[in-house]
């Protein structure tokens, strides 16, 4: 096993290729967090009062969190304490208000977006794609505003929908995570800078896959975005999220909130694809990604539908939940959680089963290499009223090398006997038998643990657009360079 | 030059030595057999050739096209032309097996410089070799190995044999699970693949694979050390005596039980 062991060695020794530095005028707030910082924020924003009411409120129940020391601690994951007062809340690049046109927009941040790949120019409208693009604390331009528009979809920045859309915000802001929800929830509430804002209106079927790219740049600042979507009834919505940030020393933190609520017969699906900076294979730097996730079927025959692939982050902490409150309602979530090096993640969902009917499915796969740490943390609860419910998990891990680790821990609760439950659950490793097969048929080890590692996320990348799947198992292929051994 | 020159090989395993000094030469155009009781060595011989990693060398020398075996890894021995028939095929689960097939065919075209065939111009190749060995294009479609019978996977592995169109096929135990419809499709598709500029190396414990796939030549491997070769004819000797018979070899096969 010997060149096997150094051909991983090397392969593991890529570097992570999304981490240059964007130099641009930044205006950013001083570190710290309190009541003038939150007020900065919103006036920055120029919001109106019911925003900064929430916020302040929010902060308030942050700071007796904090003072009760009611940051989580349960997850399966190790980190030392968060500095919360040596952080910037707020960045944002220095530039002319209000874009006309997409020229209009900083040279270098337009550059940014080349290097990543990502469609921001109006003629890649073939791909299909709309993106609202996050560059650290504002959304810097959206794309294929007038397409959505015809068929009366919204889709903004957070910013924007505040004061064009603030009837729909209060509505809807903190009806699915109210800002009590949790620390680094009430965190976000407290603090979020921009984010994307979707609502599909009744009928309607979203013409294209809409985007939000997130990417850090500043040193020091955290990222906090919100997300809200509503889809109205019987509307159809796909979302796709993803994320990098530049390689530095230090953690950076990003404790973001998203937000679904689906109406009778309405749809919802969101994919997300996170790389954020995982740190150096000496476990240095790296995302602490704390994110909250919750979409709530709120109507009958409604289904929101979550797919992720996390490769990235040196922490990841997140359960993309269900609530399913409208009866015949369906939850999905679909993952794919990749650790290596020294990373850890503690992902999974919850299933809330309130209405009748309801069906969940979920589908967790985890991939443990080198020295990381993989949890999968998984709740489903059937409550009393929830009649002829049903759930099925499905959760697998995988192990490459023999340092690293898989845990699981499924909470199961049912109230009500006329629900079925279903959970299969397997940790296998990849064989030396497996990689010699594929190499004795010409396939390079890296190209052997690919295929092997892709086969073992199928049933999670068949549910991603095209084109995210094929990116995503790139991503995976890059992310596991050099893990065998 | 020989396609294959087998020196003094010497191999270890758990400090047990398990090939004592193996002397074989093949040429292009041949097909030998390497017969022997369980635990003698064969399949060490066969996957130290393959260049599994798990087997620690301890002497002697192996030239594959003019070429040291023993430094190459276990894909260069593969895209040089050296292709394996496993005893046990491995599962891939959630791999295609058209998909897995493809890739491999590619890794080798591109190693020659080749252009990388894509899924239209595969199928057609893919197709006729699946007729050949009497397999539905089902299986294709299906994970590699995953739920095939002990038959379709056998067969799996000489659909890409014919596919791969290696230079030396190296058979191991491909007979063991077979009826005897299976074995005759098996070897009426190694037949086909006999060619002038193919050399195969049929590593079998029975004969009875060697009715319906005719060696040029047999040699006897008992306890490490080729004791015995000679033509077909050895095959039939060796049915009828057993490898412990007198002739067989010096050493006895029972002292090495499987």
């Amino acid at each position: 096993m010997s060149s096997n062991t150094d051909t991983i060695r090397e392969f593991a020794q890529q570097e992570y290729k999304w981490g240059f530095v964007t130099d641009i005028n930044e205006d950013r707030a001083p570190k710290g967090l309190n009541e003038e910082i939150i007020r900065f924020i919103s006036a920055k924003k120029n919001e109106p009062d019911f925003m900064l009411e929430w916020r302040l409120k929010a902060f308030r129940h942050w700071a007796t969190l904090q003072q009760s020391d009611a940051e989580p601690k349960w997850a399966n994951i190790k980190y030392g304490p968060i500095d919360y007062q040596n952080i910037s809340y707020y960045s944002a690049p220095k530039q002319k208000p209000n874009l006309k046109s997409l020229d209009e927009l900083d040279p270098e941040i337009r550059r940014t977006y080349e290097k990543l790949g990502i469609p921001l120019e109006e003629q890649k409208m073939l791909a299909g794609v709309a993106v609202d693009a996050v560059f650290d604390s504002v959304s810097v331009a959206t794309t294929f505003k007038a397409k959505l528009a015809e068929a009366g979809v919204i889709f903004c920045s957070f910013t924007e929908a505040v004061q064009k859309h603030p009837d729909l915000v209060k509505k809807y802001l903190g009806s699915v995570v109210p800002y009590t929800d949790n620390f680094f929830a009430t965190l976000n509430s407290a603090v979020f800078s921009d984010g994307s804002f979707v609502y599909v209106p009744k009928g309607v079927r979203c013409p294209m896959e809409l985007s939000t790219y997130f990417r850090i740049n500043a040193a020091e600042t955290g990222q906090f975005e919100r997300t809200l979507i509503v889809a109205d009834e019987g509307a159809y919505v796909s979302y796709l999220e993803g994320c990098t940030a530049p390689i530095r020393d230090e953690n950076q933190l990003h404790a973001a909130v998203v937000e679904l609520v689906a109406l009778d017969d309405a749809q919802i699906k969101y994919s997300t694809v996170q790389n954020w900076y995982p740190g150096d294979k000496n476990g240095k730097g790296g995302i602490y990604n704390f994110v909250t996730k919750r979409g709530k079927c709120l109507g009958r025959n409604s289904k929101i539908s979550w797919t992720q692939v996390e490769t990235g982050s040196a922490i990841t902490w997140k359960y993309p939940s269900c609530i399913l409150q409208g009866d015949n309602s369906i939850g999905e979530f679909y993952s794919v959680a990749l650790t290596n090096n020294y990373q850890q993640a503690d992902t999974g969902t919850k299933m809330i089963h309130l209405g009748k009917n309801t069906r969940s499915t979920i589908v967790s796969k985890g991939i443990s290499a080198g020295h990381g740490q993989n949890t999968y943390r998984g709740q489903v609860k059937i409550l009393k009223e929830a009649a002829e419910a049903r759930n099925y998990t499905q959760c697998d891990s995988l192990l490459i090398g023999d340092k690293c680790g898989a845990h699981t821990f499924p909470y199961i609760e049912v109230r009500n006997s006329s629900a079925r439950m279903e959970h299969e659950a397997s940790t296998s490793k990849i064989g030396e038998d497996q990689l010699f097969y594929l190499r004795q048929r010409g396939l390079k080890t890296e190209d052997a643990v690919s295929m092997i590692v892709n086969g073992f996320c199928k049933r999670v990348f068949r549910e991603l657009p095209m084109e995210f799947a094929v990116e995503a198992q790139k991503l995976l292929s890059v992310s596991l360079e050099g893990s065998v051994g | 030059m020989s396609l294959l020159e087998i020196k003094d090989l010497k191999v270890r395993v758990d400090d047990r030595e398990i090939l004592k000094g193996i002397n074989l030469t093949v040429n292009e155009g041949e097909v030998h057999s390497i017969m022997g009781p369980n635990g003698s060595g064969k399949s060490t011989l066969a996957q130290v050739l393959a260049r599994r990693e798990t087997y620690e060398v301890t002497g002697g020398e192996v030239l594959f096209r003019g070429n040291n075996l023993l430094e190459m890894k276990a894909e260069e021995a593969a895209c040089e032309g050296l292709f394996l028939a496993f005893q046990y095929p491995v599962e891939i689960p959630g791999i295609s097996n058209a998909y897995f097939l493809r890739s491999a065919l590619n890794a080798i075209r591109k190693h020659l410089g080749e252009d990388e065939m894509d899924a239209m111009d595969f199928l057609p190749l893919m197709r006729e070799k699946l007729k050949l060995l009497d397999m539905n294009e089902n299986l294709m479609n299906r994970s590699v190995n995953e739920s095939f019978s002990g038959g379709e996977k056998k067969r799996n592995e000489i659909l890409q044999m014919a596919v791969l169109q290696p230079k030396l096929a190296i058979l191991d135990e491909t007979d063991s699970g077979l009826d005897i419809d299976a074995l005759r499709i098996v070897a009426q598709g190694v037949n086909a693949m006999r060619s002038p500029q193919r050399a195969i190396l049929v590593v079998t414990h029975y004969q009875r694979l060697l009715n319906y796939i005719v060696p040029d030549y047999v040699h006897v491997l008992v306890n490490g050390r080729i004791v015995r070769s000679g033509g077909p004819e050895l095959a039939l000797e060796l049915e009828e005596k057993g490898y412990g018979a007198p002739g067989a070899g010096a050493d006895s096969a029972s002292a090495a039980p499987a």
